[in-house]
């Protein structure tokens, strides 16, 4: 099995390389660093793209992680037991919806939304930092954050709480023996035994969410830019890939194309790695994350 | 010796479990009176009834499963933690009852240290955090008071010439013997009034065996020790009083001489000398 999955992830890899002959040697390392995005005149610059996928991830991990380390938390130190199913099994139906209905319901309910209370408070509040500043459309590199961390928050939750659940009841009961009351006893003795697992945890959310294509699509804005302020629409590599294969009509466009491809699964392959060694050391989470 | 040859005086006192007279002339620390615990529906303590003395080691023994480490841990609220025990009687420490209404667990936990089978030091942490990290729970933060401790709980566990020059190793860069010394100078730390180590040395080797053992007989001066052991010798060794439970029941209770050299019950001697458990 493992085998079969490596052959195909190198299989895969080889034929985006090969897809990518063109662009490859026409830009080579400027594909990555080049910020024009123009098939008119073919010329073809990927940091838009490798942008919005970064910082959209960022924020989106930025929010999912608290939640999720919070809920992960409250399900295996706080809880009282006859809960702790019913929770875990809420938040792991958050991962059954499918991407493209959480994308419906981010363009109809949560963008408009965003767009009259949040984002105006945002902007009044914060707008003195660049990141805050300029006009307000809804659909935006923030929106797509947030969609990002609705997706990735059952993940990072569930694969937290099984790190939670390998910290040892010795080291709990260390703790509770000198005096620590629960929180005491989950920072001292359950959080830092498991810090590296949640770290592990973050980084397969940051995977999923590197890679996460039709909600952030569908609320990002696509437009290849790199602004500074979050309430500006941006363009990630997936969605890049996903809108524009079909308009492809020359090779070096549909090159360039696959050169996206190429830097989207090497990012998203690294990622997870990282990620899986780190939660490897728990005993836990030997699971690969679904593709999209 | 068979079980008529015990003055019916004697079984009438043993029977009730305790005889408080005559093995308890130091002031009492605990005072347990008709604890019964039960895990869910299974009933593992008996109608227990003991009077631990201060400033002494007591040591409890019995075959695996008796419920030794169940007593214990009942002692410092433990059991509090597991939603499926409950607990019946009543457990005092130098008079106070520690499962009153009133009480706060943690600070129950505060005053009575407690050592585990397995060392569990905190393997994020330093030797030196490991030491002082009941302290910070407790707020202190004077770095200069913390260095003190730090050497004092160090020394009395016996650790201290061997770490000084490494205080921010981290802990589980130390030996076997030497984590469950650091768990001891953890527990002391925080200066309890009590100890209970729940077979402290039965994960160690001889010569580190023997150093906990000399480090309790040091302690005893100034603490209550209750300790459970499977190790006849080491309680003979180092106890003045020794508790013998059998299926969740205390059998005797009595000086750790007496329970060796001439026991009340036939079941007692049969396991001091070896013939079951
Ligand atoms: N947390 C627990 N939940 C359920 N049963 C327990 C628990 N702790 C101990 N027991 C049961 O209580 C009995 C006594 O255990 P214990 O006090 O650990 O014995 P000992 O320390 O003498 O070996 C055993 O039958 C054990 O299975
Ligand atoms: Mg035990």
């Amino acid at each position: 099995m493992a085998m079969f999955v490596l052959a195909l992830v190198v299989l895969v890899g080889w034929k985006l390389f090969q897809g990518s002959q063109l662009t490859l040697h026409k830009f080579g390392w400027r594909f990555l660093v080049q910020s024009d995005w123009d098939p008119v005149n073919e010329n073809y610059g990927a940091l838009p793209f490798i942008f919005g996928t970064f910082v959209s991830s960022i924020i989106g991990v930025l929010i999912a992680l608290p939640l999720s380390v919070g809920t992960a938390i409250y399900l295996t130190e706080l809880a009282p037991n006859w809960l702790r199913q019913p929770v875990m099994m809420l938040i792991e139906m958050l991962a059954a919806i499918p991407s493209v209905i959480l994308g419906l319901w981010g363009i109809f309910v949560m963008v408009p939304w965003l767009r009259d209370w949040p984002f105006p408070f945002l902007k009044k509040t914060l707008g003195f930092t660049p990141f805050f500043q300029g006009p307000i459309y809804g659909v935006s590199i923030l929106a797509a954050g947030i969609i990002i961390a609705i997706m990735i928050l059952p993940i990072i939750t569930s694969v937290s709480r099984e790190i939670l659940r390998s910290v040892p009841d010795s080291q709990r009961e260390a703790a509770y023996a000198l005096g620590a009351t629960r929180w005491e006893v989950t920072r001292i003795a359950v959080l830092s035994y498991a810090k590296r697992g949640i770290f592990g945890a973050t980084m397969l959310g940051l995977g999923r969410a590197l890679g996460e294509t039709m909600a952030v699509t569908m609320v990002i804005g696509n437009r290849p830019e790199i602004a500074k302020s979050l309430f500006a629409p941006g363009y990630t590599l997936a969605s890049a890939i996903a809108n524009e294969f079909s308009e492809a009509t020359t090779e070096v466009y549909l090159s360039a194309i696959f050169e996206l491809g190429l830097v989207l699964l090497l990012v998203t392959i690294v990622t997870n790695i990282v990620a899986q060694l780190l939660i490897g050391n728990f005993g836990v989470g030997k699971r690969v994350p679904a593709g999209h | 010796m068979t079980l008529n040859s015990i003055p019916l005086s004697r079984l009438a006192g043993q029977a009730t479990g305790i005889e408080a007279s005559s093995v308890t002339p130091s002031p009492v620390a605990f005072d347990v009176r008709d604890l019964n615990i039960w895990f869910g529906s299974h009933q593992v303590l008996f109608d227990v009834a003991l009077q631990v003395p201060a400033r002494a080691v007591t040591a409890i023994i019995g075959p695996s499963g008796c419920g030794k480490s169940t007593l214990l841990r009942s002692l410092n609220r433990m059991h509090d933690l597991v939603p499926s025990a409950r607990m019946e009687g009543r457990i005092t420490l130098f008079g106070e009852d520690l499962y009153s209404k009133k009480i706060d667990p943690t600070l129950v936990r505060r005053r009575i240290g407690m050592v585990f089978q397995k060392s569990n030091p905190f393997p994020t942490m330093s030797i030196a955090e490991n030491v002082t990290v009941g302290l910070r729970l407790n707020g202190l933060r004077k770095s200069d008071l913390l260095q003190e401790r730090l050497e004092t709980s160090l020394r009395m566990a016996a650790l201290w010439d061997e770490v000084k020059d490494r205080l921010n190793a981290p802990a589980i860069s130390l030996s076997g013997g030497q984590q469950q010394r650091l768990c001891i100078a953890r527990a002391l730390a925080v200066q309890p009034e009590v100890l209970l180590m729940d077979e402290p040395a039965s994960a160690l080797d001889p010569i580190a065996t023997a150093h906990i053992e000399d480090l309790i007989l040091d302690l005893k001066k100034e603490f209550t020790i209750v300790i459970v052991t499977h190790n006849m010798q080491q309680a003979a060794r180092i106890s003045e009083h020794t508790a013998f439970f059998y299926l969740g029941k205390l059998v005797e209770f009595d000086t750790t001489t007496k329970i060796f050299t001439t026991p009340a019950q036939k079941q007692t001697e049969d396991y001091v000398t070896g013939r079951f458990g």
